[in-house]
């Protein structure tokens, strides 16, 4: 129990060993300060974007424009994705990795702490001027968030703002990864190999690779298109010469990845709830790395399966199938991996647990119409409809999302030290389950009957299924509003049982070794850990 | 080709009509959605457009439509079997294997045999699906030997035809949304079963006969989607993309622009109506005349009036969905009324304005004939509170084209 001990010892400084007041959280160079910043940094966000994506599903409630007119609807649903995936999901990943992986792996903090606060408060400048955007002379941006060439070319100043932006998050989620590797590869406590380390931190590593190969690819694509608009450069203008394919090309090498950095560290949060859960170890360990492994070295050859309809020659259309289709295989076997996990365990259902439940079903029905959509030919028919809506909202908001819920039940007690009472997780999880599958079920169909995604105004057969999904939104939303006012806000305020050190008696690792709330100052000391390096023996 | 329409659709046939069967269950199920929504819409189902509520592809009109929808039905079905093997067997865990019915956990988490048999048993089922839908891809791209070859132009926002090879060669005309549609959808009321899918012109090909539709875009991407004839193909200014389809049944069909272009993109269907051999003759003999009395000859000398009446039709086709009908612009897009180029005593700076565009934002308008670009400028330069009495003649138009 050195990480007791350890605070013990600094127990007389209690007050002195860190900064109060703005100082604290402006010179922030604690992995947990940090972390909190990123999780309420990416929760505002969540929010805009959700504010954003309320506005859509208002204008579609009906078909006619009543609300918005067209200008205004593009440039909301362009902002609502640009928002999601780079303001909310992928911060709110950086978040739990500053938080947790030094306590998973026996660090006092990241590597590179400095580097740290510089990776969080770059962000803060890109989000306004995001948001900000909406206040420039011809509005936000509204190319869609693949900035398609070259629609981009007729777009307004804003639409360097939002280059800008991307470029800063970008340079964050670059130094994020480089400290996350690097703390990972160096400050592991003695005894933690790379094959003991928990799950999430594997994910994680593995991601952070991802994002280094593939942000300097979207800067590029973005950069081009920059030079494109104000330099006179031709890279995907067709009027000068160049090509609007080469730039779904670049888009895409980064944008597929990118899926997967969405939903790898996700997939960690997954593999270490269900065992602690299931009071049983977690099924093929190794077998669920290399998994993940293959998942990320596959995604960087199928980029093209976004791009069936812009007329690839045959050749490419087989391959970019075919490589597609191959991903559902590691992926399957992660899925099997959780259910061997949960069979013949021991198994109960409090807030976290329900949440990683919840998210393996539903995932795995937006892996199956990710499957559906790999077959070229379906995807002639699918393509640009509401079908491909439905699919990356299952695996990004029953699959992202809903595993960041399931590690904040289950971290929550570490982070605020008091215990989320039962009926508030389970009352948040039942309520987001099925507002979630009647906003996005009906898309499925929408899809197939053929409507177009990005439309403002519909054909009126389409009418009764966009207003079960607007109604489905409304209710997802206040979901998150009461998380937000009742479960969120009072845990941090630390009203509630005070949680003991390991509130899940299932649970294994060493985040579990330290006290609730975790103290400060974590594992200042390399601790010594026994032979499966989850507990600390002096 | 016949392999794409034999024994495999119509075994899947009968499934999909007896997925099709429960229709009172279905209509219990919009009970809550008809309260919502559907009883304010007086819609019914549109032929060869989408029907009310529908949830599955349309019915398809082409062999690899139907080729499509078997594999749908494929792979759904698959997905769905193996869903419920998989969900099955974690529900039942979830049932048994609880503390609360004090089940203990069991301490296995290792097995070489079962890590392997679930990677190979998957991939064998992958590369079953993989097959069929091979043959499917290698048919969709086979565009040789065409009868009729159309070329499908995406502009923001409508679509231009030309027919390039096969009967009815020469002809071209330009299909835009049906002029009411756009106010009904901007007052919130929209109405009648082809609701923004209503054109001017649509296009007319000959049923039984292979088409081939090559697409292009005159400024951003642009999609030209039909989903009874199963194509789709992105149109991108600068290249040149092709697809086809062989209608099989007589009839009007619908689709519309689905590559987001700008603020209109909801706003440029595609009708594609499929006649027979004898109605597509008369249609074309019908066509060419109309084209020739349209044809205008470029060395007319018109008038002023006459000019600005045939102005103002060029004006609401074409320059009213971003100018306005009043000339005052919005936002970003500058107001004609009062504007330092129109006013302006060279009558040059207009025209090349016209034929080259500005500023990216503004497009070049260089497919619009010498008459039609004269009477446009001749109309901008005397209406509202312009009365410069300027008179732009096409032969200055013609004169300007590089």
């Amino acid at each position: 129990m050195s990480a007791v001990l350890d605070h013990d010892g600094h127990g007389h400084d209690a007050h002195h060993d860190h900064p109060h007041g703005w100082r604290r959280w402006v010179y922030a160079t604690n992995h947990k300060d940090i972390g909190t910043l990123y999780l309420l940094f990416a929760l505002t966000m969540l929010m805009v974007g959700g504010v954003l994506a309320l506005g859509i599903r208002a204008e579609l409630f009906q078909p006619g424009l009543q609300l918005v007119n067209p200008e205004l609807f593009n440039q909301l649903t362009t902002m609502h994705g640009i928002i999601m995936v780079f303001g909310a999901i992928m911060p709110a990943f950086v978040g739990f990795a500053n938080w947790m992986l030094p306590l998973q792996i026996g660090a006092s903090d990241m590597a590179f702490a400095r580097m740290n606060n510089f990776s969080f408060w770059l962000m803060i400048p890109a989000a306004l001027m995001l948001v900000g955007s909406f206040f420039m002379p011809g509005g936000a941006p509204a190319a869609g968030w693949t900035l398609y060439a070259p629609l981009t070319l007729q777009m307004g100043p804003s639409m360097d703002a939002g280059i800008f932006a991307m470029h800063i998050l970008g340079a964050s989620s670059i130094m994020g990864s480089i400290n996350i590797i690097v703390t990972i590869l160096n400050m592991r406590a003695p005894g933690m190999t790379l094959m003991k380390m928990p799950m999430f931190a594997w994910t994680w590593l593995i991601t952070a690779y991802l994002l280094i190969a593939v942000m300097p690819v979207l800067a590029g694509a973005i950069t081009m298109t920059l030079t494109d608009r104000h330099f006179g450069t031709s890279f995907f203008n067709p009027a000068g010469g160049g090509d609007p394919v080469m730039y779904q090309h670049i888009f895409w090498f980064f944008g597929h990845p990118e899926v997967y950095i969405m939903i790898l560290p996700a997939f960690g949060i997954i593999s270490q709830i269900v065992p602690a859960f299931a009071r049983k170890k977690l099924f093929g360990y190794a077998s669920m790395v290399y998994a993940t492994a293959s998942i990320a070295i596959l995604s960087f050859i199928v980029w093209a399966h976004h791009m069936f309809a812009t007329g690839m020659p045959v050749t490419g259309q087989l391959f970019f199938m075919y490589a597609t289709m191959l991903i559902s295989v590691p992926t399957g076997v992660k899925i099997f991996n959780w259910v061997a996990t949960m069979w013949r365990g021991s198994m109960t259902f409090e807030g976290p647990m329900l949440w990683a439940v919840g998210f393996i079903f539903v995932f795995t029905m937006g892996g199956f119409t990710g499957l559906i959509l790999s077959v070229a030919p379906i995807d002639i028919q699918l393509q640009d409809t509401y079908y491909v809506v439905a699919h990356f909202h299952y695996v990004l908001v029953a699959g992202s999302l809903f595993a960041l819920f399931a590690g904040f039940y289950y971290w929550a007690p570490k982070w605020t030290g008091v215990m989320v009472p039962e009926w508030k997780g389970k009352l948040h999880f039942w309520w987001s389950l099925i507002a979630f599958n009647v906003t996005f079920f009906p898309m499925h169909f929408l899809g197939l009957a053929g409507m177009p995604r990005r439309y403002a105004d519909y054909p009126m057969q389409f009418a009764d299924y966009n207003a079960i999904a607007s109604v489905g939104a409304f209710a997802f939303g206040f979901a998150q509003v009461y998380f937000i006012f009742f479960v969120l806000i009072p845990a941090m305020r630390g009203k509630g049982e005070p949680a003991p050190a390991r509130p899940w008696d299932g649970a294994e690792g060493l985040e579990w070794e330290v006290p609730s709330p975790a103290p400060f100052h974590t594992f200042e000391n390399p601790p010594k850990l026994d032979a499966t390096a989850t507990r600390v023996i002096g | 080709m016949s392999e794409f329409s034999g024994t495999r659709s119509s075994q899947f046939g009968r499934l999909r009509s007896a997925l099709q069967a429960p229709r009172q269950v279905k209509s219990a199920l919009f009970l809550a959605a008809a309260a919502l929504s559907s009883a304010a819409w007086a819609v019914n189902d549109l032929p060869g457009g989408p029907a009310v509520r529908q949830h599955d592809l349309h019915p398809p009109v082409t062999k690899i439509a139907a080729a499509q929808q078997d594999l749908h039905y494929l792979m759904l079905y698959i997905c769905v079997a193996i869903f419920i093997g998989v969900f099955g067997v974690m529900f039942y865990s979830i049932f048994k294997h609880r503390k609360s019915k004090g089940h203990k956990s069991a301490d296995f988490h290792e097995s070489t045999t079962v890590e392997i048999i679930w990677t190979v048993v998957p991939f064998l089922i992958v590369i079953g699906m993989a097959l069929p839908a091979t043959k499917v891809v290698v048919a969709q791209k086979d565009t040789t030997n065409a009868d009729i070859t159309i070329k499908a132009v995406g502009m923001q926002w409508k679509w231009g035809y030309e027919y390039i090879t096969g009967e009815g060669e020469g002809i071209q005309f330009i299909s835009t949304l049906d002029a009411g549609q756009r106010a009904l959808s901007d007052a919130g009321k929209p109405e009648g079963d082809n609701y923004l899918l209503k054109v001017d012109n649509a296009m007319v090909v000959p049923v039984d006969k292979k088409v081939r539709i090559i697409t292009t875009a005159n400024d951003v991407i642009h999609s030209f989607m039909v989903p009874a004839f199963g194509i789709k193909q992105d149109a991108i200014p600068g290249f040149v993309r092709d697809t086809w389809f062989r209608a099989e049944k007589v009839g009007d069909y619908y689709g519309q622009c689905v590559e987001l272009c700008g603020k209109e993109h909801a706003y440029m269907p595609i009708h594609v109506k499929v006649v027979s051999a004898e109605d597509y003759a008369l249609w074309v003999e019908g066509k060419k005349k109309e084209m020739q009395a349209k044809a205008d000859d470029p060395s007319k000398v018109w008038a002023l009036p006459d000019l600005v009446a045939r102005g103002e039709k060029v004006y609401n086709a074409n320059c009213a969905a971003c100018h306005q009908a009043t000339g005052k612009g919005a936002g970003a897009i500058k107001a004609l009324d009062g504007s330092p180029v129109v006013l302006d005593e060279d009558r040059a700076k207009q025209i090349a304005v016209l034929l080259n565009g500005q500023n990216n934002i503004m497009p070049a308008w260089k497919q619009l004939s010498d008459t039609e670009i004269a009477a446009v400028i001749t109309y901008t330069k005397n209406n509202w509170s312009n009365k410069t009495g300027q008179v732009v003649q096409p032969a200055e138009v013609l004169a300007a084209r590089k």
